[in-house]
C-alpha cells in the first residue's frame, strides 16, 4: 500500500484534479450522455423535427440482419487482429531479445511502424496487395494464390486484419520487450539448469511471467481493434465488398454520417459503449486473476 | 557422484577483459570445494562456466571425467543455487521442487515422492502450497536448496547462497549446508566471499584473486601457511599483521632474535600466535616488539588489541577481557616459528 497523502487545505486537492475531471467531463461524459439521449429520439433527414421514442431505435437496431452481421465482423475483426499482433510483437521481441550488435537499431526501426497515421497504414497495405497494381498482390498471383480483397470478403478481412495488425505490433513490441528485461536472467539459468530446452522455458518461465504485460496489451489492443482502426477499414474497405468488413464502429459513421439515422447510428454507439465497458470488465475479472503479478 | 577437473581455464569477455586467467582445480568425488576471494576476482564467472551459463574461452572443463565445454547447462547434471534463490515466482513450492524432475521427465508419483522426502528434510513440508513471496528469506533459501537436491545432480554449485540471510541464519545454514553436503556425498562447488565461511565449509579451500588461483588446499593448510600475503591477508579475522622490511632494516622498536631470509621484505604474524611480555622477560627467539595500544575491541572470548609499532598498525589478540586500555605500551613477542615471510613479490619464503 502507498502512503495516503494528506493535504491540510480542503480546497486544493479538488483543485488538483479539476483539469483531469473537466476533460473528463466535457470530452467523455457529455457526448456520451448526447448519444444516450438522441438514442431515444428519432429524427426527420433534416434535423428539423425530432420525435421522443423511447427505445424504438434499439428495438431497430438489434432486428436488423445487417448489425448482427456487424456484430460478427466486429468480433472475428478484433479477435484476430488482437492476436496476431500481440503474437507477432512477441515472437519478435522474444527474437530481439537474443540480438547482441546492433539491438539499439533494430528496436528503432521496429518501432517506427507505430508513427504511421491509420489512414496512412490502411493506404499502404491497399496499394501494396491492390490485385491490380499491388506489388504484393503480384507476389501472391505468381505463387498461384487467387487474391482479390476488392470482390473476396474473407480476402478483405485478411488485408485489414493485417493492416490493423502490423500497425499495432511496434507498441506491443516496445512492452513484449520491456516486460522481457524484467525477467530476471537468473531465473532462465535456473530453468535451464532444471534442464527446460528453450521452448520449455519459455511456455513454463517467460510466458507465465509476462502475463501482466500480456492482459494489459490484450485490454489495450482489445479497445484498439474495436475503436481506432476506423481510419483503416475507411481507407481500405470502406466496410465492403459487401458488408464484410463493416465493424460496429465502421457501421456507426455509415448510419450516422452517410445515411443521416442519427438516432439508430446513436443507439449503436450506445451499445458499443456498453459492450466496451462490459468486456474490460471482463478482462480484469476473470483473466487478470490468473495473472501472476510479480 | 564425480570429480570436478578445470584446466587451464580461462574466460575473456567480448570487450577483451580478462575474468579468469587460467585456472587449474581438481575436485574429488564428493568433496565441497569453495571458491573465495574479493569482488571481481572471478570466482563467480569460474562457476558459471562449470554450471555452463558461461562460454569457456579456452582450457577444460570436465565433469565425472568427461570434457564439457560443449555441453549446455540442460545436460550437464548439475544443480545450482543462485544468491537470490531464482526461485519461480509464479510456481508453488511444490512446483518449484518438481520442475526439474519433470523436464527430465521422472514418472509422477517418484516426483512426488521425492519433493515429499526433500521437503520433509528441509523442514519444508508445510510449506508446499505457498508461493515464493509467501515465504521469509530464511524460507526461499531452503527452498532453493530442496529445489537443488530434489533432483540429485551430479555436482551442486552454490553461488553466494547464504549472503541474503542474516547472520544468525547464515551460522545455522552454513552448518546444515555442511551435514547435508556431507550425507548427501554430492560434488560441490561453492562461492563466497565471506572468507570464515570459506574456512568453515571447505574440503578443498582455493583462493582466488584477479582472475587467478593464490593458493588451494585444506582451509587450515591455508590458514597456517598462506602462499602470499594477499592469502595471508584474506584469510582469517582479523587479518595477518604485516610488516614491511624497508631494504633489511627493522621498523623502529622492533628486535630480531631469529635471522632474516635472504629474500624477505614483509613479515607476517596471526593476531594470536604472540605473547605479551613484561619488560624483564626477553624473548628467546622470534620478534620482539614495541606497540602502544589504540583501540580495544571487547568481542566477549576474546579481545582485540588494535596497537600501533614503528612498522605500521597491528592487532593482537587476547584471550577474555582485555589487560590494556588505549594509550599502554606492550611489548609483543612472537616466537620464530609463529613468523612468515614473504618476499618483495608478496611470495612466501621458506
Amino acid at each position: 500500500m502507498s502512503p495516503r497523502v494528506v493535504f491540510p487545505n480542503k480546497v486544493l486537492p479538488y483543485l488538483l484534479v479539476a483539469p483531469q475531471l473537466a476533460i473528463t467531463l466535457i470530452f467523455f461524459y457529455w457526448p456520451a450522455s448526447q448519444a444516450v439521449y438522441q438514442s431515444t429520439l428519432r429524427e426527420d433527414p433534416f434535423g428539423l423535427n425530432s420525435k421522443f421514442v423511447w427505445f424504438d431505435n434499439f428495438k431497430r437496431v438489434l432486428s436488423d440482419p445487417g448489425y448482427l452481421n456487424s456484430l460478427q465482423v466486429t468480433a472475428v475483426f478484433s479477435v484476430s487482429t488482437a492476436f496476431v499482433s500481440m503474437a507477432v510483437a512477441l515472437l519478435l521481441a522474444v527474437m530481439a531479445d537474443k540480438v547482441i550488435k546492433g539491438r539499439g537499431l533494430y528496436r528503432t526501426l521496429m518501432i517506427w511502424p507505430y508513427a504511421v497515421a491509420p489512414a496512412i497504414a490502411g493506404m499502404l497495405w491497399l496499394f501494396l496487395f491492390s490485385p491490380s497494381i499491388g506489388s504484393l498482390a503480384i507476389g501472391l498471383r505468381s505463387l498461384g494464390i487467387r487474391w482479390d480483397p476488392l470482390l473476396n470478403g474473407t480476402d478483405a478481412m485478411i488485408l485489414v486484419v493485417s493492416a490493423a495488425a502490423w500497425k499495432q505490433i511496434s507498441y506491443n513490441f516496445l512492452f513484449f520487450v520491456a516486460g522481457l528485461q524484467a525477467i530476471p536472467k537468473a531465473l532462465i539459468e535456473a530453468a535451464a539448469i532444471d534442464g527446460a530446452r528453450e521452448t520449455k522455458r519459455f511456455w513454463t518461465i517467460i510466458f507465465p511471467l509476462l502475463a501482466p504485460t500480456t492482459f494489459f496489451l490484450l485490454v489495450v489492443n482489445t479497445v484498439y481493434a474495436l475503436f481506432d482502426t476506423f481510419g483503416i477499414i475507411h481507407a481500405v474497405t470502406g466496410g465492403g465488398p459487401g458488408r464484410s468488413t463493416e465493424t460496429l464502429v465502421y457501421k456507426v459513421y455509415s448510419d450516422g454520417a452517410l445515411n443521416q439515422l442519427m438516432g439508430v447510428s446513436a443507439a449503436q454507439s450506445v451499445i458499443l459503449m456498453v459492450i466496451v465497458i462490459a468486456l474490460t470488465a471482463v478482462q480484469f475479472r476473470y483473466v487478470e486473476r490468473k495473472v501472476h503479478y510479480g | 557422484m564425480a570429480t570436478v577437473d578445470l584446466k587451464d581455464v580461462r574466460k575473456v569477455y567480448a570487450g577483451g577483459v580478462e575474468a579468469v586467467k587460467g585456472v587449474s582445480i581438481a575436485i574429488p568425488d564428493k568433496a565441497l570445494c569453495v571458491l573465495v576471494g574479493p569482488s571481481g576476482c572471478g570466482k563467480s564467472t569460474l562457476l558459471r562456466m562449470i554450471a555452463g551459463l558461461e562460454t569457456i574461452s579456452s582450457g577444460e572443463v570436465s565433469i565425472d571425467g568427461k570434457v564439457v565445454n560443449t555441453v549446455g547447462p540442460t545436460e550437464r547434471d548439475i544443480a545450482m543455487v543462485f544468491q537470490n534463490y531464482a526461485l519461480y515466482p509464479h510456481m508453488k513450492v511444490y512446483d518449484n521442487m518438481a520442475y526439474g524432475l519433470r523436464n527430465r521427465g521422472t514418472p509422477k508419483d517418484e516426483i512426488d515422492r521425492r519433493v515429499r522426502d526433500t521437503a520433509k528434510t528441509l523442514e519444508l513440508a508445510h510449506l508446499l502450497d505457498r508461493r515464493p513471496r509467501e515465504l521469509s528469506g530464511g524460507q526461499r533459501q531452503r527452498v532453493a536448496m530442496g529445489r537443488a537436491i530434489v533432483r540429485n545432480p551430479k555436482v551442486f554449485l552454490f553461488d553466494e547462497p547464504l549472503s541474503n540471510l542474516d547472520a544468525k541464519l547464515r551460522g545455522q545454514m552454513r552448518v546444515e549446508i555442511k551435514n547435508l553436503q556431507r550425507s548427501l556425498g554430492v560434488t560441490s562447488v561453492y562461492v563466497t566471499h565471506d572468507q570464515l565461511e570459506a574456512m568453515t565449509l571447505a574440503d578443498v579451500l582455493v583462493v582466488m584473486n584477479g582472475g587467478l588461483v593464490e593458493q588451494a588446499g585444506a582451509p587450515l593448510d591455508i590458514y597456517e601457511k598462506p602462499a602470499s600475503t594477499f592469502v595471508a591477508s584474506f584469510i582469517g579475522a582479523p587479518p595477518m599483521n604485516l610488516i614491511a622490511l624497508a631494504g633489511n632494516a627493522l621498523p623502529e622498536g622492533t628486535k630480531l632474535v631469529s635471522p632474516v631470509p635472504p629474500s624477505a621484505a614483509t613479515l607476517g604474524f596471526r593476531p594470536e600466535d604472540v605473547e605479551l611480555a613484561d619488560a624483564a622477560h626477553d624473548a628467546a627467539d622470534g620478534m620482539d616488539l614495541e606497540a602502544q595500544v589504540e583501540a580495544v575491541e571487547p568481542v566477549g572470548a576474546e579481545s582485540f588489541l588494535y596497537s600501533a609499532t614503528g612498522g605500521g598498525r597491528i592487532v593482537v589478540r587476547v584471550p577474555g577481557r582485555a589487560i590494556a586500555q588505549p594509550g599502554d605500551r606492550l611489548r609483543v613477542l612472537v616466537p620464530a616459528d609463529k613468523l612468515h615471510w614473504f618476499d618483495q613479490a608478496g611470495k612466501r619464503v621458506g
